[in-house]
């Protein structure tokens, strides 16, 4: 029954190309707009690390010393909290973060130096994060020990630099420092970059930055301070730093903590932790508040409103156009399914049932769907193909996946059954004699 | 005419009127709010730097070493001047649209006590504020003597010129001439109030606080260099900006040039708007598809009626009805359609409205966007009506004797 139906549908739709090509066109588009919408907002909002990111946390304390109380801890910490907080061991792995913009050449080379963003942080990061490597690993945490002069470097920056050769043990110059590179990075691109997002709460918004690319060198903390020293930007300060770019013992917020606590009594452990040592700071006049914050992965990125507004609003905007898109749709099955008053009467007549006639418009309305689902797929190709166009720093990673794929389908359809269902029951409803009367 | 005949036949078709009825409704609430998006947009861009953009192009060199800043800055300021064409190079430490730097919070007293709010400190050499075009409207430019050299960030004593946004705000209703601001132990006294600066990350920071600059004459030191100005006329600078950013490799092959922050004015200008402009493009095409969608939908929906009432039209039609009259019987049907769908739409924009307040930095949708929203709505329903109208007229009074 279901065949001859489809074959139906398929029949009474080529009898009506104008209107037929409208109702797909109008799902289509509204297919098209709601998916490249939320394809986007699915690649911003999802899980950098899926597995692996309920056990990693942030750190905040509030070494701020604002007069009023504040609502949230600092977004970051000064050096000194830092490294006490680290020096503790207290979490099953630690690592601290500092970025910085430094000058990178090639000894020997000739081509002139580059201007790169380099991480400082400690052998942790690399485990905790799970950051895949193509060539050698990460450093030790002796070589934090003794502020070695190594360096991880991103795939990119292989490419550049030695055209993605195996590149461990070769010498780049950073600033005025000789050091040995002993890891490559493989290509990785965490969507949002996490362990970079902070102070997404002054942002308006504007947040696009969190997905950036990860850094092309990394250091050992202590090494990349040093080599670096008088380059580093505060995030904010409450006083002039005393030697701009030397913020250790500066009273500025740069420094970020990010632990991995394995389970829940670690969690609770470590908070308590931190905010014994809050209130011991406190206690000594250092903090002013003793506000923390020991926030896992995800709520950090929900609480810095990561997605960007614009996104957001988007998502919005194509939804209104979808519902817009079926009242269109309703409206124009409405008039086909009454105009075929008389056929459904015929059928009735030779002892269909109701259902039957609801059956058959429902068939109707799912060709109509697959029709404007396919459609669709190709108006959110070129949506997404408009999306790599625009200068966000997301642009590259935007692709459709298996899973998006599949919305679009199941969106599509479902879309043209909800609409189909009121013009189907009202097809259903037609009284047979009526119409058999003016044949 | 008469409109009972309309109210009865929409009465009989409640389900498809109810549709047309929530779709233009959706319409008018999603046009409205996204024209009134598009506005803010257009405000954000119409930002007055307060500079002539148009003559105007900046260099960004980091990565040299600050032991040898000066004689970068002795470099890099003679072969700039020797480009044809430049009329003036000043070192400054950014420019508006260029990268953030030198915002500070200050306060107006010395112990740090009364906060003056938070401002970008722009530091530039002698002849800056000439080159940068700034009017100045109050109190005086500085003389030879005023400017100083730079310590960590800017000069620690020094007479200074303020926006007059930022002055209104600091001492509203007084004349700011001699006041003084402090930042940490930096003070500076007031000597004069500039029309505009902007500050040189806009949208950083609130739109009031958009306009609150500091210009601190200083001379060029190992903490005041890199950054440099280049003013031309308008028509070269496109050549000059190409050459000066070429001529750097030679002059300073110790620094390091940004790319995306070395470039005209109006260039940058146009990257710091890109997303700006790239969203407002996008609310702009959602706006003309709502429309097409919404009109092929009346005219779907209007072809069926005019179907289903051909017997009807007939009769009308040879009873004496003229075809201006069964013309003028859709159009009216239309419009009472669409003012039900606007009527609608009015609280749905509103509802939508106090929403977007809520997330987004937008006003309250003024009641004029809801006027000319409705004007469109009721001319586009028109149109579209007007086909599927004019073949009802076109329905010969015979009609009405043929059996069926």
């Amino acid at each position: 029954m279901f065949g001859y139906y489809v074959e139906l549908a398929v029949r009474s739709l080529r009898r009506n190309p104008v209107l037929t090509g409208l109702m797909v066109l109008a799902i289509a588009v509204g297919i098209g707009t709601s998916m490249t919408t939320l394809t986007v907002m699915h690649l911003l909002s999802g899980d950098p690390l899926p597995g692996r990111s309920e056990h990693l946390h942030y750190v905040q304390v509030t070494p701020y010393p604002q007069d009023a109380t504040p609502t949230h801890p600092s977004e970051v910490m000064d050096y000194r909290s830092a490294m006490d907080l680290w020096k503790a061991k207290r979490a099953d792995q630690q690592a601290l973060l500092v970025g910085s913009t430094i000058k990178v050449h090639v000894p020997a080379s000739t081509s002139p130096p580059l201007l790169l963003s380099m991480l400082s942080t400690h052998a942790d990061f690399f485990t905790m994060f799970a950051a895949p490597f193509e060539y050698g690993g990460a450093w030790t945490a002796e070589d934090d020990e003794k502020h070695a002069r190594v360096a991880v470097i991103s795939s990119d920056l292989n490419h550049r630099l030695f055209r993605g050769e195996n590149s461990i043990g070769k010498i780049i110059r950073l600033r005025d420092s000789d050091v040995r590179i002993v890891g490559v990075l493989k290509p990785w691109r965490p969507s949002p970059l996490f362990y970079d997002v902070y102070g997404g709460r002054m942002a308006h918004g504007d947040t696009s930055d969190f997905y950036g690319k990860v850094e092309d060198v990394m250091t050992p903390f202590q090494s990349g301070l040093e080599i670096n020293d008088g380059n580093f930007v505060q995030f904010t300060c409450w006083q002039l730093p005393p030697s701009p770019g030397h913020l250790q013992d500066a009273p500025c917020l740069w420094v970020r903590l990010w632990v991995r606590l394995q389970d829940d009594a670690k969690v609770a452990a470590y908070r308590r932790f931190v905010a014994d040592y809050a209130a011991q700071q406190k206690a000594q006049g250092r903090f002013r508040h003793d506000l923390t914050a020991v926030p896992s992965l995800m709520e950090w990125m929900t609480s810095n409103r990561v997605v960007p507004g614009d996104v957001r609003l988007q998502v919005w905007l194509a939804f209104a156009f979808l519902a817009i898109c079926l009242c269109n749709t309703v409206g124009l099955l409405l008039a086909k399914f009454l105009r075929r008053g008389a056929d459904f009467s015929v059928r009735r007549a030779l002892g269909a049932t109701r259902g039957a006639v609801v059956m058959q418009c429902l068939v109707e309305t799912g060709v109509i769907g697959v029709a404007g689902g396919l459609l669709g797929w190709l108006f959110t190709l070129a949506g997404l193909w408009l999306v790599r166009q625009q200068p966000v720093p997301y642009a590259d990673m935007v692709r459709l996946d298996a899973s998006m794929f599949m919305t679009t389908f199941v969106l599509a359809v479902t879309t043209s059954l909800l609409a189909g269902a009121l013009p189907a029951i009202r097809a259903g409803r037609v009284a047979p004699a009526l119409h058999l009367k003016t044949l | 005419m008469r409109t009972h005949p309309i109210f009865a036949a929409l009465r009989h078709h409640r389900l498809a009127t109810t549709l047309i009825v929530l779709q233009i409704a959706l319409a008018c609430a999603v046009m409205c709010n996204a024209c009134s998006l598009i506005a803010a947009r257009w405000q954000t861009m119409q930002l007055v730097t307060g500079i002539d953009e148009a003559s105007l192009g900046t260099l960004y060199l980091s990565g040299f070493e600050p032991g040898r800043a000066n004689d970068l800055n002795a470099r890099m300021v003679a072969g700039l001047r020797a480009i044809p064409g430049v009329t003036a190079v000043n070192v400054v430490n950014t420019v508006p649209f260029s990268h953030g730097a030198g915002t500070v919070g200050v306060t107006l007293d010395a112990a740090g006590q009364r906060e003056g709010g938070v401002v970008d400190v722009y530091p530039g050499t002698p002849g800056t504020l000439e080159a940068l075009g700034i009017r100045i409207v109050e109190g005086r430019s500085p003389g030879a003597e005023d400017y100083r050299p730079v310590g960590d960030f800017f000069p620690s004593q020094a007479n200074v010129l303020i926006t007059r946004a930022a002055a209104d705000h600091m001492w509203p209703g007084v004349s700011p001439l001699g006041k003084e601001i402090f930042v940490d132990k930096n003070h500076f006294r007031v000597i004069g109030v500039m029309e505009h600066l902007s500050i040189a990350r806009p949208g950083s920071m609130g739109p009031e606080e958009t306009d609150w600059s500091v210009f601190a004459p200083s001379l060029a030191g190992p903490t005041l260099a890199g950054t440099y100005v280049i003013r031309a006329k308008p028509g070269d600078l496109p050549a000059v900006m190409h050459k000066a950013r070429a001529a750097v490799t030679a002059l300073a092959p110790d620094a390091v040039l940004i790319r995306e922050n070395s470039d005209s004015l109006p260039a940058l200008r146009a990257a710091h708007f890109a997303n700006d402009r790239a969203m407002m493009s996008l609310l702009v095409g959602i706006i003309v598809t709502l429309l097409l969608v919404t009109a092929l939908g009346i005219v779907g929906l209007a072809s069926f009626w005019v179907q289903r009432r051909r017997k009807q039209i007939g009769i009308r039609r040879a009873i004496g009805a003229s075809r201006r009259d069964i013309v003028q019987y859709f159009q009216l049907e239309n419009f009472f359609i669409v003012s039900m769908g606007i009527g609608a739409g009015v609280l749905l924009a509103y509802a939508a409205s106090l929403t977007l307040m809520h997330f987004y930095e937008v006003p309250l949708l003024p009641p004029w966007y809801l006027a000319v929203g409705g004007a469109t709505l009721w001319l586009l329903g028109q149109l579209a009506v007007l086909g599927p109208a004019l073949r009802a007229a076109a329905v010969p009074p015979v009609v009405a004797t043929r059996a069926g």
